[in-house]
């Protein structure tokens, strides 16, 4: 037979329809009828099931899938295989909440439903009394599910499609979310072992500002949320800042982190700026005032929503870029990978990481290499501000590259700053799509680049990014769930149970056991993170981690910042006392931030890599990458099986649990040292057992064996990604024959 | 070769230089008789003020007689290990010229201000007006090209450019000699560069570095056949190639069933292209199903048939008995395959091949590989556009081409592991997409071809043995830049290798510089490994005799090439996934020379701390334990009386 290679590609995608009657399905699945029903939480309830529902399966083009049932309840979406697996019960890295096949409701993206062959996207109106032979469900997490609903009874899969649409696409109020009908009893564990700081109390703020010698005022003034709703309870703010009622209704500068030279961080909300209005003016200099006495009289302000993409363009582009891992089939993944590169290039979603980057390495330049104080502002002051500071932080302080460091960052900056997680994360379904972006993504994203590029920096893992980024759509934690510290609270004390005494209490995200066993927690770990090299007596006492100091540039503070020419018209007298630049107003003059940061970073780079130091990302346009881990886990095409990073990450880990049980045999001769100083968690690295790395696949610890066998994946629809039209496809192979040019 | 004199004294440490690897010495040299005025110069020596011995440096000497004022640059250990110092410590290399107050203009960092040294075998730039010290050093063969940019101008100013096979333009500006009896640094590049134009020999037949290792003798093929298990009662080892009448770009030993007679072979010759029949490359050692490499068939438009071929096809097919079907992969896109009809050329007719399945690869040919491969020049040297970067990427089309070679490769190595089916691999002449895809699916069958001695078999035997044409295809020492017989079809290869590395970190035994340096060492022609196009033509220049061969080189310092996560599996395929959302583009060779995409710090470099942690700690166990056995044995002849018994305390702290 003659098969020529472009012929096959240009095969019609596979149809919707199954090409197995449900008669013959029938015929094979009759007698087990067993029912069986979902494991539920504590708190779950089943709203419906159908049964037999066929999910497919996604490695290939036929379509071929699983029997069994479909339950919705007020969690999830669950599918129960009329078979039972067994790799569920040996995977190493399983979720305690939801498993394989269950999408908890918050995690639904988009439901499509293929209606005689067409696909339609099914919102809120579409469903009325028709259901679809086929429905897909796109999840946030990036699973693609497909259900066949040909099978089953007709009122039961009008039931299922119908709940199932009403509870993840129907706009509800939040107190409808599982969250608040999840009674986990929380594991006795967990009562701060994670020790990530939280900053609800006054006291976890002090011991921020001692931690990083700030000098700054914690007010505690908006503990009844008396000066604003939108604001955290507590908070800091420059000493100078003066009444603080007096300034209700508009913004504070918030301090955000404090550089060892005694520079600062803060961020602010700012009404975007119409017209020259006088109040306005007088209340930005009286902040940048404040500001600048913070440290040397010298202040930089920035107005990201001037020179970074709005929130609507970080939502429309990441939802480009979705699109490119929402995969079907695999038609579709070789026909979209022809175009792999000029697609995400389109998305413009690396382009968006890098401007932030870009962003955080400019401010990162004005507190380690002038000295100056910086105040970036933005409308609300929640988001890309959130996503700058914390950033900024990463690099500069190695505190926050730490697990518990990066948590308690997260809590600092987004939780407990009031990052709007409910309507940015959309988890009520609300129509109105203005508010929704994905920015705390954004920062995750941010973080990776980071990690992927200066690995041995960080204690935590990819993995951990990912899981961490999935969680933030599971309905049990109260951490992501809420606009503010004050909405948090009054919701929480408007659900509880026992309205009097006590408020209602959900697990925090940080609190992993609840997802995830210790075995599987130790894959939030870095193998590679080279931890600094403590005295033993440092040990003990950097219980309480301290501020670094090493590895600062030389001061520069006592010079006149050497850029000329960006003053700011603030006001006369202002300019007199204070060197008050905006950092914006760097745009369009000569040497642009790209420019000026570029020499930063060269400086930087040519000094020896101290992962205890300064920590700057390369952002050329090859050193930003797709977080793969993220992104492709789901799809089988791109599996490397035997492959991929976990082949190094267990050899690390092999080794490093070699040179751990070395170092006990060490620490158990030692009887002097009876004290355990180790107060980190232990990790137990041996639990990839090394001889099966070589059957792992480069999606591990996520993707489940699908029993596939150990096959290639051979790719279809080759030619169409070449069409050289060009005269050198068509010249003879060998150039002999071939009048030189010469 | 002229014999070098000694170096007396490091007279004294004139500044240590901020770079770790340079310091800068003024010394004197007593030069022996017969040296000219210019030389380099290579010693040893110890660096007085560090103690620490000096591997290999070179002395820059001045134009005076004898006692010789000369700059040294004295090279830490670490550097030594670049080959070209190596080199340098035992060769004496005549420099022919050297230009003071050149400038380079470098596209990274601007103008760069230094001196020029051109050698017979290299380039050697030096600034004198930068911290910390700058330098440039490259062998001559790198250079495609050589030009002068622009006329003179008025103030005598040169200017000329140097195109380079590893990814990157040079551009130097200096003033014109006054002095005409010089010879100008232009001149002498364009004479050195390009010896093969000049009716000169090759720089690797000057070199005469000894290494403890003959690299030459490091493949065999009657051993590698052997250690494929090849049945004798199936496949035979032919000898009708003996002297290359047969096919004078085979190799000598060829591998053909037993069933088919050396008369036969004989005819099959004058219906293959350029006579490369059908032979043997690889059995599988447990289904014998057989990876076999040919050129295409001289069907011609009249659909011309040869019996034997097909009998020689069918009995490759047989061989094995666990598949009756036989695969032809034809590497072309089925255009072309069908365009070469008209040259007489073309492909199996499955009328005349039974049971034969004939599949294209669409690979597309030498020319739009070259083509590509100047695209992403110009994509990636010097300056990379930010915003359009993966736009750019993908207009090049290198990283589809590297995916469509590895998707041919992946579905060779599928056919004959998980179909246990032979297959026949052809292109036009069988000697550029062939061994791409032959050697490719080997390493993905054969895991010894992913050790360092294993992969050097491999190169020596599916690209030197079998004849693909190096010498045409890089172009060595030849100035006709435009020569249409240049592609990259190598460097492809070791693209697609290097993918696999990323792909199974832990699969291959050599580490990424290892691939580098063969890119490196291919270009140089410091060795003779990669000369002449064929097995015959190096016989018959005699360079195993006359040249080193690269891996002399490699193999006397394998701890340089390891990599430290490697894992033995003895039977593992590896099947790498092919869709670009995994392929990456190489960086680290490609964009080497921007100084901003230099990674800081690689994962192995961990990982070797860990292992010398480990090395570490375990000594320190079995000290303990030791002292233990001790304690216990003369604590229980004390009678256990003393409770305070001293433990020598141990620090535990990584």
């Amino acid at each position: 037979m003659l098969s020529l290679g472009s012929v096959g590609a240009k095969s019609t995608k596979p149809s919707f329809v199954s090409y197995v009657t449900p008669e013959e399905i029938k015929l094979e699945k009759e007698p087990p009828k067993i029912e069986k029903h979902p494991d539920l939480l504590p708190g779950e309830v089943e709203f419906c099931c159908a049964n037999p529902i066929l999910k497919y399966t996604q490695d290939d083009m036929s379509q071929r899938g699983i029997f069994g049932t479909l339950f919705c309840t007020n969690f999830r979406v669950t599918f129960i295989s009329d078979e039972k697996s067994q790799e569920e019960t040996t995977k190493t890295f399983k979720n305690k909440l939801y498993g394989e096949n269950d999408i908890p409701l918050m995690c639904v993206d988009h439901i499509y439903g293929v209606y005689d062959e067409k696909k339609k996207l099914i919102t809120g109106g579409l469903v009325k009394n028709k259901y679809p032979s086929k429905m897909i469900i796109h999840c946030k997490d990036l699973r693609v599910f497909q259900f066949c609903l040909t099978f089953t009874k007709e009122e039961d899969a009008k039931k299922i499609f119908q709940g199932i649409a009403h509870h993840c696409l129907e706009e509800r109020s939040l107190k409808c979310v599982f969250a608040f009908s999840y009674s986990g009893t929380p594991s006795p564990e967990m009562q701060r072992k994670w020790e990530t700081i939280l900053f609800d109390s006054p006291e976890d703020w002090t011991q921020e500002m001692k931690r990083t010698r700030a000098n700054c005022r914690l007010v505690t003034e908006n503990e009844n949320f008396e000066l604003s709703q939108r604001l955290p309870k507590y908070f800091v703010i420059p000493s100078a800042l003066g009444d603080l009622f007096s300034y209700q209704g508009k913004g504070f500068p918030i301090w955000c982190w404090s550089h060892h030279s005694g520079c600062a961080l803060f961020k602010a909300s700012l009404p975007p700026v119409t017209q020259e209005d006088g109040d306005f003016q007088k209340h930005l200099d009286i902040m940048l005032n404040a500001v600048a006495h913070n440290y040397l009289y010298s202040a930089k302000t920035e107005d990201l929503s001037e020179s970074l993409p709005t929130i609507q363009d970080i939502q429309q582009s990441y939802n480009k870029f979705k699109q490119f891992f929402l995969i079907e089939n695999s038609t579709d993944f070789w026909l979209s990978d022809v175009k792999w590169f000029s697609s995400l290039e389109s998305s413009g979603w690396l382009d968006i990481i890098r401007q932030c980057l870009q962003k955080a390495v400019e401010v990162v330049e004005c507190l380690e290499k002038d000295n100056t104080n910086v105040l970036i502002t933005e409308e609300e002051g929640t988001d890309l501000c959130c996503v700058i500071s914390s950033l900024v932080q990463i690099m500069l302080d190695p505190y926050y590259r730490t697990l518990m460091g990066f948590q308690s960052l997260v809590q600092k900056e987004w939780v407990a700053g009031c990052h709007a997680f409910l309507d940015r994360c959309n988890h009520l379904h609300q129509k109105d799509k203005e508010c929704h972006s994905p920015v705390f993504l954004l920062f995750l994203e941010c973080v990776w680049q980071l990690v992927q590029q200066h690995s041995p920096a960080f204690q935590f893992s990819e993995t951990y990014l990912t899981v961490l980024s999935d969680s933030v759509d599971v309905p049990v934690f109260s951490t992501f769930l809420f606009n503010s510290a004050h909405h948090r609270e009054s919701v929480m004390k408007a659900e509880s149970p026992l309205a009097q005494s006590s408020p209602l209490s959900c697990p925090t995200v940080w609190d992993w056991s609840v997802q995830f066993d210790s075995k599987a927690q130790n894959f939030f770990f870095n193998p590679l993170y080279s931890e600094k090299v403590k005295h033993e007596k440092a040990v003990r006492k950097a219980h309480k981690p301290k501020h670094q100091r090493q590895l600062s540039l030389p001061s520069t503070a006592f010079k006149p910042p050497s850029k000329k020419g960006f003053f700011k018209d603030e006001t006369d007298s202002l300019k007199k006392i204070l060197r008050v630049k905006r950092l914006s107003r760097w745009m369009g003059s000569p040497d642009s931030p790209a420019a000026t940061t570029r020499g930063f970073y060269e400086s930087w780079k040519q000094r020896p890599l101290d992962y205890h130091g300064l920590l700057l990302p390369c952002l050329d346009g090859p050193a930003v990458r797709v977080w793969m881990q993220r992104y492709l886990r789901w799809i089988p095409e791109v599996h490397i099986m035997g492959g991929g990073s976990v082949a190094v990450m267990t050899k690390l880990m092999e080794l490093l649990s070699q040179v751990q049980d070395l170092k006990r045999v060490l620490e158990q001769r030692d009887s002097s040292q009876a004290v355990k100083l180790d107060h980190r968690p232990y990790i137990q690295h041996r639990l990839l057992s090394f001889g099966s790395s070589g059957r792992l696949s480069s999606s591990f610890p996520f993707a489940y064996s699908r029993n596939r066998s150990f096959k290639p994946i051979i790719p279809t629809g080759l030619m169409q990604s070449l069409m050289v039209t060009d005269s050198l496809a068509s010249q003879e192979d060998e150039a002999s024959s071939f009048v030189s040019l010469v | 070769m002229e014999k070098s004199g000694s170096v007396d004294s490091v007279e004294s440490l004139v500044k240590a230089g901020q770079s770790k690897r340079y310091y800068s010495v003024n010394v004197s040299v007593e030069l022996g008789t017969s040296l000219s005025s210019c030389a380099l110069i290579s010693c040893s020596s110890v660096c007085r003020s560090t103690k620490t011995p000096v591997k290999a440096n070179f002395l820059f000497c001045q134009r005076n007689w004898f006692r010789i004022p000369v700059f040294v640059v004295l090279y830490y250990i670490d550097f030594c290990t670049s080959s070209i110092l190596m080199v340098l410590k035992y060769v004496f290399i005549v420099c022919v010229s050297t230009a003071k107050d050149v400038t380079y203009i470098c596209p990274f960092v601007g103008p760069v201000r230094g001196s020029l040294t051109v050698t017979n075998y290299r380039l050697f730039f030096r600034c004198t007006d930068r911290e910390p010290v700058f330098g440039l050093d490259l062998p001559l063969g790198v250079l495609s090209r050589v030009e002068k940019i622009g006329a003179a101008t008025s103030r005598g100013d040169v200017s000329y450019g140097l195109a380079c096979k590893d990814m990157r333009n040079l551009r130097f500006v200096h003033k014109e000699p006054e002095d005409s009896l010089k010879k100008s640094v232009f001149e002498v590049l364009m004479k050195f560069a390009f010896p093969v134009s000049n009716n000169m020999s090759l720089f690797a037949f000057e070199y005469k570095q000894v290494f403890p290792e003959n690299g030459w003798r490091v493949y065999d093929p009657l051993a590698e056949y052997k250690r494929q298990g090849l049945p004798k009662e199936s496949w035979r080892i032919s000898k009708v190639n003996d002297h290359y009448e047969l096919c004078d770009s085979y190799p000598a030993a060829l591998v053909v069933p037993v069933t088919i007679t050396d008369e036969e072979l004989r005819r099959i010759s004058s219906f293959r292209a350029k006579g490369r029949i059908p032979v043997l490359s690889w059995i599988h050692p447990e289904s014998q199903a057989a990876v076999v490499r040919a050129s295409q068939p001289m069907v011609g438009q009249n659909g011309r048939r040869c019996k034997e071929d097909e009998k020689l096809l069918q009995a490759i097919m047989d061989a094995n008995a666990q598949s009756h079907k036989i695969f032809i992969f034809d590497a072309r896109p089925s255009v072309n395959a069908a365009a070469n009809k008209m040259k007489g050329g073309g492909y199996e007719s499955e009328d005349a091949y039974q049971n034969a399945e004939l599949v294209f690869l669409d690979i597309h040919n030498i020319h739009v590989m070259r083509e590509s491969q100047r695209k992403l020049k110009e994509v990636v040297y010097p300056n990379i556009e930010d915003s359009h970067w993966l736009s750019n990427l993908e207009s090049t089309h290198w990283l589809e081409h590297i995916k469509l070679i590895l998707a041919g490769a992946l579905r060779i190595a599928d056919k004959v592991e998980s179909g246990k089916t032979s297959v026949v691999v052809h292109c036009s002449d069988g000697w550029d997409r062939t061994p791409q895809l032959t050697s490719l699916a080997l390493i993905m069958l054969d895991s010894h071809y992913r050790t360092i001695r294993g992969f050097q078999i491999l190169l020596e035997k599916e690209w030197l043995s079998f004849g693909h044409r190096f010498q045409q295809r890089v172009g060595h020492g030849d100035k006709n830049h435009t020569d249409a017989d240049r592609s990259p079809i190598f460097l492809q290869f070791i693209d697609c290798v290097w993918q696999m590395t990323r792909q199974f970190p832990a699969a291959f035994e050599f580490n990424e510089y290892f691939l580098i340096t063969i890119l490196d060492q291919l270009y140089s022609c410091l060795f003779g490994t990669f000369l002449c196009n064929s097995e015959q033509q190096r016989l018959k220049e005699e360079v195993p005799k006359h040249t080193v061969s690269l891996w002399s080189f490699v193999n006397s310092q394998l701890e340089e090439f390891v990599n430290p996560l490697y894992v033995h599996y003895p039977s593992h395929v590896l099947f790498p996934t092919v869709g670009i959302r995994h392929l990456q583009l190489w960086v680290t060779y490609y964009i080497r020379w921007n100084p901003r995409m230099r990674p800081q710090e690689p994962v192995h470099q961990r990982y070797k701390e860990l292992l010398a942690k480990r090395a570490e700690l375990q000594k320190r166990v079995e000290e303990l334990q030791r002292e233990a056995a001790n304690r216990t044995a003369s604590s229980s002849s004390e009678r256990a009386g003393s409770p305070t018994r001293s433990i020598t305390p141990v620090q535990t702290f990584v």
